[in-house]
């Protein structure tokens, strides 16, 4: 009898073993930072792009290899230059089971142009949406748009009933601090739904079951997003089989993930480029010195430029996976060039005369404010810059802190001098230029302003002779890097580790695609 | 020859202290220590040719060098730099400057508030003496480092961040402080309970002597025995108490990093094979707690030798 038991207390034991290897495969997934909020259409910022990627989806997308392909949209056509007909997919239905229609398409885009939305400034250009049908909808935009697939692959769908059910019919007003349904509950058509959210702890995606597509694994039926801030944390938890895959595998780290036969490293440029911005219209510096603002004036910039030893960055704190940068855009985007790409050399004696020759022999004191978990190594590209400065006399206080509050303070005109990375989800110009260097754009926070450079954002945006255009956007890249209205650092390259049997394909804008990940 | 009036020298070579203390080698081994790393911190500019605290005076290519000894180290960095090019042996000497001062000043700080409150409520006892001691109880259920750390998160809500920086060190000495009191309270209360019926006292009180000066001028100095042995043993877990609160982030600013701070940094390449940035620092602040805590030991064994079992 007793030895009965004992095989029935075993065989409990073996089953137990044997059905959690062969059938919960959850992928657990770790970066330094968290989602901002889960309105698709409140922060237009990576890690919560990801996210979001998992559980919405738009009318097209980039696959695997960054090429537009149809997601809820299946074919398009332009009956003029500014109008568009996309015919949708008719077997969407959203993670509760409801069916997608045309209706939350319109819904959908209208949402993302409103106010408090981030995402406005993607679709700027569409004036009108409606549905024609179900299962059709028509874009009327203000003039030619070479780029709406590329911008609207960015507008996530969500379902009109669940907004309104819910109160989320308009975007989440993020930068007021706005607390909304949507912002902690999604709910798309994507391959995964979101069961769990913690804010900066957990958050739990299980399969959608009502999903269209095809899963390219059906082990997978679970990702469990776990941000852990610290490296040596995050690195710990992958080595020790804590977490599965880290998105943002720190540099230093690499070798020794690389030296485990359980765990693989794979890296690539990322579609990201780091610098740093200087207010050039504010009368005085908020938090310098000299009573005026030393930075407008291009010498200074200059100055600041030239004092930055980049390769010393790429070497040490890199340590080699970086691409020095001389414009604030990558390899790949529509408009950029190697000779564009081209940095004036370093040099501190130079530095040092230009920043005399402009009235400041002495320096001046001004505060670089920098996120501490939002860039590869970022804080300690910053604590370097600082050092780098100081030997030019140009006295920098270093202000780092998380990215939620780095963003949210930017935006609020808080800065003097500040580091952002750009990444181009478009990989066209025009998406550079009209957040960042249009007067008076959402992330324009240097306060540029060139009425030529306007000029071109317009050709930019109206030219359907592709030749005409490209010419406009060389134009503008040689205005604004003429003018170092931004110092530029480096191209990003991104490294994924995993363990060995955990295979989630890398891709350069750093978003994974958990309906490619597979188990081998 | 016994009228012969002693110079200082000679009642500290006459006395029991001494006695013991040149009989002791792990009290001899850990002053010797703790004087040469008071030394060299509070010396530090004059012997190190590194201001680890001026970024200007750093190279970055520098970085990461390992220890001389090692085959990549150079001879200019002993214990190697850290990943701005800071030498770590300067770095840790001012840090530990910092952790010392912080320590010690905090450890002042609770010692004069748990004194004076347990020498008052030992010494007036009734409904007074009933509040400070269930104060004490109350203190002492709250673990030190959360007291610390409240204060802090309390200390960063008031104090613009502008100010925090320069705040943050006298904000630290407070929460360190305010967490310690409560020992110093209850060990000179049991004391002033005892001192005050003896005949001294109640001779003193006779002749109308004040309240204050009894308290302060005749049990004070025979309760302060006890209360330098803890003092001392707390002078220990105040500076580990500092390192814990920067090694979480909410002590000193990592610009002027003390010795938690410089091991929080170091953290991050545990993995990457840089061990001597997390090292160095750690086994500094190990030695330093050591040393410090040895002498008290032996001060404990000293000074109230019914203590010893």
């Amino acid at each position: 009898m007793k030895t009965f038991k004992f095989f029935k207390i075993l065989l409990t034991f073996l089953f137990v073993f044997v059905s959690t290897q062969s059938f919960a495969k959850t992928i657990k997934w770790s970066m330094q930072g968290d989602s901002l909020t889960l309105d698709p259409h409140a922060q237009n910022e990576g890690p919560t792009t990801q996210v979001s990627r998992q559980v919405y989806e738009a009318l097209v997308t980039r696959g695997l290899d960054m090429t537009i392909e149809p997601q809820l949209a299946t074919k398009w056509s332009t009956t003029d230059p500014n109008t568009w007909i996309f015919k949708l997919r008719e077997d969407v239905k959203f993670s509760d089971g409801s069916k997608m229609s045309s209706r939350d398409v319109v819904f959908s885009i209208l949402r993302a142009k409103q106010r408090t939305s981030d995402f406005k400034e993607y679709i700027s250009t569409v004036s009108g949406v409606e549905a024609i049908d179900d299962y059709t909808v028509k874009v009327t935009t203000s003039k030619p748009n070479p780029i709406l697939l590329n911008q609207l692959s960015n507008i996530f769908v969500m379902s009109r009933d669940w907004s309104e059910k819910n109160f989320a019919v308009t975007a989440q007003n993020w930068d007021a601090g706005q607390e909304t349904f949507s912002a902690t509950n999604a709910m798309g058509t994507g391959p995964f739904k979101i069961t769990l959210r913690e804010p900066n702890t957990k958050t739990v995606f299980k399969r959608n079951k009502h999903w269209w597509g095809d899963m390219k694994d059906n082990k997978v039926t679970e990702i469990h997003l776990l941000p852990i801030k610290n490296a040596a944390t995050r690195v710990a938890a992958l080595l020790s089989g804590e977490v599965d895959l880290v998105t943002d595998a720190p540099v230093q780290d690499l070798a020794r993930i690389g030296s485990s036969s359980a765990h693989k490293v794979n890296s690539t440029a990322q579609m990201r480029t780091i610098f740093l911005g200087m207010d050039q219209a504010a009368d005085k510096l908020r938090t310098g010195n000299t009573g005026d603002n030393p930075f407008k004036k291009k010498e200074v910039r200059q100055a600041l430029y030239q004092a930055i030893d980049i390769e010393a960055i790429k070497k040490k704190v890199m340590r080699g996976l970086s691409e020095p940068a001389g414009i604030i855009t990558f390899p790949g985007v529509n408009g950029y060039t190697k000779e564009l790409d081209a940095r004036l050399p370093y040099d501190v004696d130079a530095a040092k005369k230009l920043l005399a020759d402009a009235g400041y022999p002495n320096g001046f004191d001004v505060e670089l404010r920098c996120p501490n978990d939002r860039y590869v190594n970022d804080e300690a590209i910053c604590t370097a810059v600082v050092g780098m400065l100081g030997k030019i006399g140009v006295n920098v206080s270093l202000f780092a802190q998380t990215k939620s509050k780095h963003f949210k303070e930017l935006k609020d005109n808080q800065g003097d001098f500040y580091m952002l990375g750009w990444g181009v989800p478009t990989l066209d110009s025009h998406y550079v230029f009209h957040y960042l260097y249009e007067s008076g754009a959402s992330w324009n926070k240097v306060n540029f302003s060139n009425s030529e450079v306007d000029a071109a954002i317009r050709v930019m945006e109206g030219e359907v002779d592709l030749d005409k255009r490209n010419e406009a956007i060389a134009k503008a890249w040689k205005i604004v890097k003429d003018d170092i209205s931004y110092l530029p650092l480096h191209h990003q390259v991104i490294s994924w580790a995993s363990k060995s049997n955990v295979d989630v394909p890398i891709r350069p804008n750093n978003e994974p695609l958990f309906r490619f990940a597979s188990f081998n | 020859m016994d009228n012969k009036i002693q110079t200082t020298w000679e009642r500290i070579k006459d006395s029991d202290i001494y006695f013991s203390f040149i009989k002791s080698p792990t009290a001899i081994i850990s002053s010797i220590i703790l004087f040469i790393i008071f030394f060299c911190s509070f010396f530090v500019e004059f012997l190190s040719p590194y201001d680890p605290f001026d970024p200007s005076s750093l190279s970055l290519m520098e970085a990461f060098t390992p220890p001389s000894w090692t085959e990549e180290g150079v001879a200019k960095f002993i214990l190697g730099t850290d990943g701005q090019g800071r030498d770590m042996l300067s770095t840790i000497l001012y840090g530990s400057r910092i952790s010392l001062i912080v320590g010690f000043s905090a450890i002042i700080f609770s010692l004069v508030l748990g004194v004076f409150l347990g020498l008052t409520a030992g010494y007036f006892g009734g409904k007074y003496e009933m509040i400070v001691m269930r104060l004490t109880d109350v203190q002492l259920t709250v673990p030190s480092i959360l007291m610390a750390l409240l204060v802090d998160g309390i200390a960063r809500g008031i104090i613009s961040r502008e100010l925090h920086d320069e705040m943050a060190i006298y904000v630290l000495i407070f929460a360190i402080g305010i967490s310690e009191w409560p020992q110093f309270a209850r060990v000179s209360r049991a004391a002033t309970l005892v001192e005050k019926n003896k005949d001294y006292v109640s001779a003193s009180t006779i002749i109308g002597v004040s309240n204050i000066i009894i308290m302060f001028k005749h049990i004070l100095p025979n309760i302060m025995r006890p209360v330098l042995v803890i003092g001392t043993i707390g002078l220990a877990l105040a500076i580990i108490a500092e390192s814990t609160l920067s090694f979480l982030g909410v002590g000193v600013p990592p610009t002027t990093p003390s010795l938690g701070t410089l091991i929080r940094l170091g953290n991050d390449f545990l993995f990457s094979g840089e061990w001597w940035i997390t090292f160095f620092p750690a086994i500094f602040l190990v030695i330093l707690a050591f040393s410090i805590n040895l002498l008290g030991d032996w001060m404990r064994d000293t000074l109230n030798p019914r203590l010893k079992k």
